[in-house]
């Protein structure tokens, strides 16, 4: 219980996720997390709008199963299983992110001034997530994929078409970490 | 009934991604500041591990539970959809630490906050729909 309840170090990680994929495809399923955005869309009705949602959503309900066990084990992790939530940031990290005001970095897995409920419920704090969750679901979609259908299944996979997208997510990660966060905060 | 294992699955994705820390919106603001190793082992040991079983896939070596062939279906090709949409996905994973999947594991850690980012995606990927034939290739 001890094992489980310390961080796990980042070589466990790798092999983990991979797992996750081999079981995925073993199950007979593409591995993938962003094709739910589609999914969860043609459910609320989109397919009444546009011809593009006109989808049988019960055709993913494996995947809808999947969504429903992420949670579910991200309920389970804050709850139970980690108890400390403090990161070994890099120093240099959390001075830097100090001076541009936050003020507990890497003290949890996620800093008051974005994920705290009031700061979600304030009109600049809402922007910051819904144009954040905005360009998260229009950019996973036209760019065929995310972290796991792209930089894990398709880069494994040597398909160019990751590769493109890989280096296009940095870019914009980028762009987000250097210019955004300091003209935003 | 039998897609129960996915559920399963989605559960044990959930709690690995959350004891490595690859849910944490520092470790990705580490990352893209290229001030730690940490996020870049995980997704590189991912990459690497996963690239043998793909070859085990594509050899037969490995066939599903069905017993067929496993092969990973075919990205769509195109510079300008790959560059443009990778780069708009990495500025909203910069800014809110949230990428798709996690963003789903957050909502068992901070639920309003991923609430509200959740529903920015489903209206991007709304959007995307609607342009999805005008959109450059």
């Amino acid at each position: 219980m001890e094992i489980i309840l310390q961080p796990w170090p980042w070589f466990v990680g790798g092999p983990l996720i991979a797992l996750t994929l081999f079981l995925y495809f073993y199950f007979g399923k593409n591995f993938g997390a962003s094709t739910n955005f589609e999914t969860l869309c043609t459910i609320a009705g989109a397919g009444r709008v546009s011809s593009y949602f006109k989808k049988d959503w019960k055709e993913r309900d494996f995947a809808l199963l999947f969504v429903v066990g992420l949670i579910v084990g991200g309920f389970i992790s804050s709850n139970y299983l980690i108890p400390n939530q403090a990161i070994d940031l890099n120093p240099t990290t959390i001075q830097e992110l100090t001076e541009l005001g936050f003020s507990n970095p890497a003290k949890s897995y996620f800093p008051d001034e974005i994920f705290s409920d009031e700061i979600a419920m304030s009109l600049k704090g809402f922007l910051i997530l819904i144009l954040s969750g905005v360009c998260i679901g229009f950019g996973t979609r036209y760019a065929g994929g995310c972290t796991s259908g792209h930089a894990i299944t398709g880069l494994s996979n040597f398909e160019l078409p990751s590769l493109l997208a890989v280096i296009g997510f940095f870019i914009g990660g980028v762009i987000a970490v250097w210019f955004l966060i300091p003209l935003i905060f | 009934m039998k897609n129960i294992k996915f559920l399963v699955l989605g559960i044990f994705f959930a709690i690995v991604l959350s004891k490595v820390q690859a849910i944490s919106w520092f470790r990705f603001y580490e990352m893209f500041k290229f001030q730690s190793f940490h996020m870049f082992g995980i997704i590189g040991g991912a990459v690497i591990v996963s690239a043998m079983i793909m070859q085990l896939f594509k050899r037969g070596v490995i066939k599903d539970i069905n017993g067929d062939k496993i092969v990973p279906k075919q990205k769509k090709k195109g510079v300008v959809r790959t560059l443009v949409g990778g780069t708009f996905f990495g500025l909203g994973w910069g800014v809110s630490g949230a990428c798709a999947a996690p963003v789903f594991v957050i909502l068992g850690f901070k639920w309003l906050p991923a609430l509200i980012i959740l529903l920015g995606a489903l209206i991007g990927a709304f959007v995307y729909g609607l342009l999805s034939k005008r959109l450059p290739n």
